[in-house]
């Protein structure tokens, strides 16, 4: 009993850290994701020209708990030869899929559930395919017709773009050359330069592989309302039907993450190795303030005076978190000593910053794309998965080798490789184009069949 | 202190759940998944010996079983979904084409 | 100590669910049953420090072996399979001789330890603190040592997906 307990106490002491990130992202992301919903519906409103939720808080900003206390007094309603265990079972494995996933993402360099995990990346992209199966069991236990096919096509659709997305986060991979999460960053670092700059056409492959293993538009045929009712969540409702779309949010989080690791440079500010550019630094907090000067001059215009005494506290909480970020950089500047004291949170807080508006402009260019492009057609998907991005992430993985491989014998280093790695990619999305031209001459003559036999499940 | 005994027996207790599996069931996907329990009981003593010598030979010899049996498993499940299609049967006992 | 409790508790897991696949009367449960035993197994692996190999299980066997398993179940998802016979008729003279073999092995195990000099504790090989990193150790022994089998096994991959889609397409 005696060793149980001092067992446990040195576990603790060894990885109190770890366990509190995690403990603050299992409290904290319902709400976030919670909030991006409200987020997307804003924005839809704005690209409307119309207000979105205006009722509920001031200016809607209560709308999310609103809605999660609606989900949750909800009847909870299963269809009547469903199977219970596997109709309970899936939309906890689509949230847990998710979260889990998140275990491996660093937002700043100490903020890491699976620290320092030498198989880093490997494993957020491994754990988050699991969601897969949130999906195909969900359809198949609501023992409905609408509900399989969604779930069918919509698992096709993610087990195809999830060989193109890996195979682009190998291209990444290429230029950082381990699979730990920092020392990505790191590599970054070290080279100057993000590796989305040196690899676009890679960036771009995940992009668009990640809408679609995301389910998000234009991608989205599995849930649109139009096509299948809502796909494989038709006879999920209440609380069930909120973990989906949670376990959607958090996957839209998990993806954006990934990317801005490997593509974006992850916590580390634009050029972060050029000294002169080091008022650079001042951004985040000049960001904040220009948020908050905002707040204060819309305060006149308010209509009732709760709503001006909510824009000021939301000021002053832009204010706050303006003077938290100004610190560690203003500090070892009027006092050199405080340098190394300071640096630790350096890199923590203003890295996270940097690493939290990269994923929020990933998210914003998702729903973005949502409110601008109509839906693909399976089949056109599943074309453009199949005959299009796989044969482009692969050839791009060879030539991108290549260019590597020709940086490293002319000593090209860090920025220089540009030199050989874009006109390695220009040669990838040809010869990728090419093939796809060769597809469409010899398509033709089938397509009056194939719409029909192929998915029909 | 877990010695190697440990793994050893897990192994065996997987695989001769896998072979039970193999040799009783009617339904060919069982049977299949079967397999798979076996394979991983394999990997399961490679990657034990491989920590105790050390030598990571065992851990690339398991991740080539587990590529072997993607493919097993994605060919014995095409020639389940041909069969599927003529017959309208998955047990094992009424796949008796060949007999009088 | 940690090592003893993680150890236990996928090996529990394992063995349950690996009966639970074999026994269960509807397939979709089988096959649930079956991930939960290849985690169990993807556990066993972490435990044992050989983490590439964990996430390749989860990867490969967990997110694409059982995918393709549960899409042919419920291609070939027959109600009337639920009220059938589970077991063939052989099934207590099979079950006899398996724990036969079982009875043979295990025990061949038992005595192995009992020899002087064999049973070597797994975790003092090489403490775990000093293990090199797994997966640059994995990759280094696959493009060096193995690289001929890393080939053949890709061409073995190709055979089977064309295999696959050949056995599988619909003859108009």
């Amino acid at each position: 009993m005696q060793a149980v307990i001092q067992a446990t106490l040195d576990f603790l002491k060894a990885c109190w850290q770890p366990l509190l990130c995690g403990l603050v992202i299992v409290a904290v992301l319902p709400l976030i994701a919670g909030y991006i919903v409200l987020v997307e519906r804003k924005l839809m409103a704005d690209m409307q020209a119309r207000l979105g939720p205006m009722r509920v808080g001031p200016h809607g900003l209560l709308q999310p708990i609103a809605d999660a206390v609606k989900l949750l007094i909800k009847e909870d309603i299963i269809p009547q030869d469903a199977d219970k265990l596997v109709f309970w079972l899936a939309p906890v494995l689509s949230v847990g899929a998710a979260l889990l996933s998140l275990a491996g993402l660093a937002i700043g360099p100490a903020f890491q559930v699976a620290k320092g995990i030498n198989i880093g990346i490997l494993f957020v992209v491994g754990v988050s395919a699991m969601g897969i199966y949130g999906i195909v069991l969900g359809g198949w236990a609501s023992n409905s017709h609408y509900s399989l096919m969604g779930a069918l096509r919509s698992s096709a659709q993610l087990v195809s773009y999830e060989t193109a997305a890996g195979l682009a986060l190998v291209t990444g991979l290429l230029f950082a050359g381990t699979l730990n999460i920092t020392s990505i960053v790191e590599a970054q670092y070290d080279q100057g330069i993000w590796f989305g700059l040196l690899a676009p056409v890679a960036f771009f492959t995940y992009l668009v592989a990640s809408i679609a293993e995301t389910n998000r538009a234009p991608f989205d045929l599995p849930e649109a309302e139009s096509e299948l009712v809502a796909g494989y969540m038709t006879e999920y409702s209440g609380f069930r039907w909120a973990l989906y779309f949670l376990g959607e949010y958090t996957n839209m989080i998990v993806v954006a993450s990934v990317a801005t690791t490997l593509f974006l440079g992850g916590w580390l500010r634009p050029f972060p190795r050029t000294h002169w550019l080091d008022f650079l630094d001042f951004l985040p907090a000049l960001f904040m303030i220009v948020v908050g000067a905002y707040c204060v001059v819309r305060v006149p215009k308010q209509p009732a005076k709760v709503q001006s005494l909510f824009m000021l506290a939301v000021a002053g909480l832009c204010f706050a978190v303006a003077l938290v970020l100004l610190a560690p950089v203003v500090l070892p500047m009027f006092q050199r000593s405080l340098a190394p004291v300071v640096k630790p949170f350096y890199d923590g807080i203003l890295g996270s910053f940097w690493f939290l508006l990269k994923v929020s402009a990933y998210i914003y260019f998702f729903m973005w794309l949502r409110f601008t492009i109509p839906r693909y057609r399976f089949d056109q998907l599943m074309r453009l998965g199949w005959h299009f991005l796989i044969p482009l992430s692969i050839i791009n993985v060879l030539v991108i080798g290549i260019a590597m491989i020709v940086g490293s014998y002319l000593h090209l280093a860090g920025g220089w490789l540009l030199l050989t790695t874009i006109p390695a990619s220009v040669i990838a999305l040809i010869v990728a184009l090419f093939i796809l031209s060769i597809e469409q001459k010899s398509a033709p003559p089938e397509q009056g069949r194939a719409a029909s036999d192929s998915y029909a499940g | 202190m877990l010695s190697i005994e440990h793994y050893l027996f897990l192994g065996l207790a997987l695989f001769i759940i896998g072979v039970i599996g193999v040799v009783t069931r009617r339904n060919v996907i069982v049977v299949l998944m079967s397999i798979e329990l076996i394979l991983n009981a394999v990997n399961i003593n490679l990657v034990a010996f491989s920590r105790l010598y050390g030598d990571v030979a065992g851990q690339v010899f398991a991740l080539f079983i587990i590529a072997d049996a993607a493919a097993e498993a994605a060919v014995g499940l095409g020639i389940i979904i041909a069969f599927f299609r003529n017959r309208e049967t998955v047990l094992a006992d009424e796949m008796d084409l060949l007999k009088w | 100590m940690l090592d003893k409790v993680i150890f236990y508790f996928f090996a529990g897991l394992a063995v349950i669910s690996a009966v639970l696949t074999v026994t269960r009367r509807n397939i979709v449960h089988s096959a649930i049953f079956l991930i939960t035993a290849l985690l169990a197994t993807a556990g066993i692996f972490l435990q044992l420090r050989a983490e590439f190999l964990f996430i390749a299980q989860i990867i490969l066997y967990v997110g694409g072996i059982m995918v393709l398993f549960i899409f042919v179940i419920m291609l070939v998802n027959l109600d009337v399979a639920v009220r059938q016979m589970q077991f063939a008729r052989q099934k207590w003279v099979a079950l006899l001789i398996s724990l036969a073999l079982a009875a043979q092995v295990g025990l061949m195990f038992w005595s192995a330890g009992k020899l002087p000099g064999q049973g070597l504790p797994v975790s003092e090989a090489v403490p775990a603190a000093q293990l090199p990193p797994n997966s640059e150790e994995v990759a280094r022994s696959l493009f060096s040592s193995y690289l001929l089998p890393f080939e053949i096994a890709s061409v073995l991959l190709l055979v089977a997906m064309i295999g696959a889609v050949v056995m599988a397409k619909k003859r108009t």
